[in-house]
């Protein structure tokens, strides 16, 4: 601990706050990682190990936890989500593998390495290969600013929720190389489908955020958290909510939006021609943004780490995103799938002038109330919420069009007779 | 900086873990584990079990061509947004009105968009 490197003469590192993770989950283990280094070296100052390769070492060590937090996670997002479709469905899920079904994911893997890997001949082999990595990196660039605990960030950024924005709609391009170099008509279509689909939701998502911030006044993540002060975001801003939600299940391209993979249609989307480690990869990669995406709802609108009941931070936030992603297993079981020309209408005629009243309403509150938001706005937010989303859906026409009766050829009709 | 600097360390291992990830099968079909059989049929592009009738690199119906050129203005304004909302507390009412003109503007642009049935999936 801190004293512990002062007694011995060791000097606190310049990035120790970035580092508290360890310090939270009481492991220690970057103290002991620099104290041991620092008396290796001779002791009583720094001098002898460069900054740079403590920096290095600590900085890999952190960079290695969080990584692996976000690809670990991914199999048991996975069982999850397989174990509670099965309870959806009146089944049992995943059951025979280990206790529970919990080395299902295990069994999964070995399997998905073991197996032999295609690649379709007329295919563009280099842009085959390359495009699970360009899909997963993205978003596993999305942790680096999670703040899981007071203190407990990678990388503390000022920028941090817009680097999110930034970051993770990079991804789509790894979604657009694999369709397009599978040379497979439905990758293609998939790609083009999702291409549209996030480039539709992308505004919604990002004007969703713009309430919290001003809010809190500040993009650092870390921030956000500490300015929900008594209540979470939640509260305030109830349409942003609903906005956001909606628009990162379409980032994510989870039911109902799920265009991407719509098996009854596109066999499964843009990843039709992959198999292996090529496919697993993928799935890592779409498993991680609904962790990743679970942690960003949690920060800006669930107030992260804080909770009512004393309980380390980085329970209640794990214990928030756990809600996250089983109310985006609920949906899934739940709600159809919508065809494509009522999603980009829902996005762009629904969301996008949803988004824009929101923020605006956002700002008269604050200014009006610049010292703090009274407690009976809470129910006038949320009374606002319904009203605007009743009237928008009534006023804005997102029914669609009228539905077309063909009529149907004569054969069917003396079948259906006789 | 050291934020930087840890995002810098970040993103190397975030291209490395997953780049392994590929790399192990490669080296399990090396060493024979993984099996490597490729045939004319298995390697064939898949089309629901018919024959495989053309390619795929062909000129398509570019759809979404007006959602992208509207996504490049919203996703300009939200460029003007963001540094609006961080310090919107200091501008205060002038700013209130002025970014209301401002996103007026564009909503303008947006309801002309909708009128000209340019936002219709068709």
């Amino acid at each position: 601990m801190p004293v512990d490197r002062l007694a011995t003469g060791c000097q606190p590192l310049g990035f120790w706050d970035g580092m508290g993770l360890w310090e939270q989950w009481g492991i220690n283990f970057f103290p002991r990682l620099g104290d041991t280094m620092c008396r290796a070296m001779g002791g009583a100052t720094p001098g002898g190990i460069p900054d740079w390769l403590i920096f290095a070492i600590l900085g890999l060590a952190g960079a290695f936890a969080v990584v692996n937090v976000a690809m670990l996670g991914v199999p048991y997002v996975i069982l999850l989500e397989r174990k509670l479709l099965g309870r959806f469905q009146h089944r049992v899920g995943p059951n025979r593998v280990g206790f529970f079904g919990l080395l299902q994911p295990m069994a999964d893997g070995i399997k998905l390495m073991t197996k032999e890997d295609i690649t379709p001949r007329v295919a563009d082999k280099l842009v085959f290969s390359l495009a699970p990595l360009v899909f997963v990196v993205p978003v596993l660039l999305m942790f680096a600013p999670l703040p899981w605990a007071p203190h407990a960030v990678l990388a503390d950024l000022d920028v941090g929720i817009l680097y999110i924005v930034a970051v993770t709609s990079a991804a789509e391009i790894g979604v657009f190389m694999g369709g397009w170099s599978s040379n497979n008509k439905f990758s293609l279509f998939g790609a083009m489908r999702v291409v549209a689909l996030v480039v539709s939701y992308e505004i919604p998502l990002v004007l969703a955020i713009v309430g919290v911030v001003m809010l809190t006044g500040s993009l650092n993540l870390a921030a956000i958290v500490e300015g929900q002060r008594f209540v979470p975001n939640l509260l305030w801003q109830p349409l942003g909510f609903i906005v956001f939600m909606i628009a990162v299940s379409a980032e994510l391209n989870r039911a109902p939006f799920d265009l991407l993979e719509a098996d009854s249609e596109l066999v499964s989307g843009f990843h039709t021609e992959y198999s292996g480690m090529k496919w697993g990869v993928i799935q890592i990669g779409e498993y991680a943004a609904i962790i990743g995406f679970s942690g960003i709802i949690a920060t800006l609108f669930l107030s992260g780490w804080k909770g009512p009941a004393p309980m380390p931070g980085y329970l209640w936030f794990v214990l928030k995103m756990g809600m996250i992603i089983s109310g985006f297993i609920w949906v899934r079981a739940t709600i159809p799938r919508l065809r494509v020309d009522q999603i980009m209408n829902l996005g762009w005629k629904f969301l996008l002038p949803l988004a824009l009243i929101n923020i605006f309403v956002t700002a008269g509150e604050i200014l009006a109330y610049p010292d703090g938001l009274p407690v009976w706005l809470i129910p006038v937010n949320f009374a606002f919420a319904a009203i605007v989303v009743a009237v928008a859906a009534r006023l804005l026409g997102i029914q669609g069009q009228p539905r077309q009766v063909v009529p149907a050829p004569p054969v069917f009709e003396t079948m259906a007779s006789s | 900086m050291s934020d930087f600097g840890l995002l810098g360390i970040f993103v190397i291992l975030a291209v490395l873990v997953p780049a392994s990830m590929l790399l192990i099968p490669y080296m399990l079909t090396v060493a024979g584990v993984k099996p490597h059989r490729p045939n004319s049929v298995k390697n064939d592009t898949y089309e629901c079990g018919m024959r495989t009738v053309g390619g795929s690199w062909v000129r398509y119906n570019f759809r979404y061509y007006f959602y992208a050129l509207s996504f490049l203005i919203f996703s300009i304004e939200t460029v003007f947004l963001y540094p609006w909302a961080v310090r919107f507390k200091d501008l205060r009412w002038f700013g209130f009105w002025a970014m209301l003109v401002f996103v007026g503007i564009i909503t303008i642009g947006l309801v002309y968009e909708w009128r000209k049935n340019a936002l219709e999936w068709k």
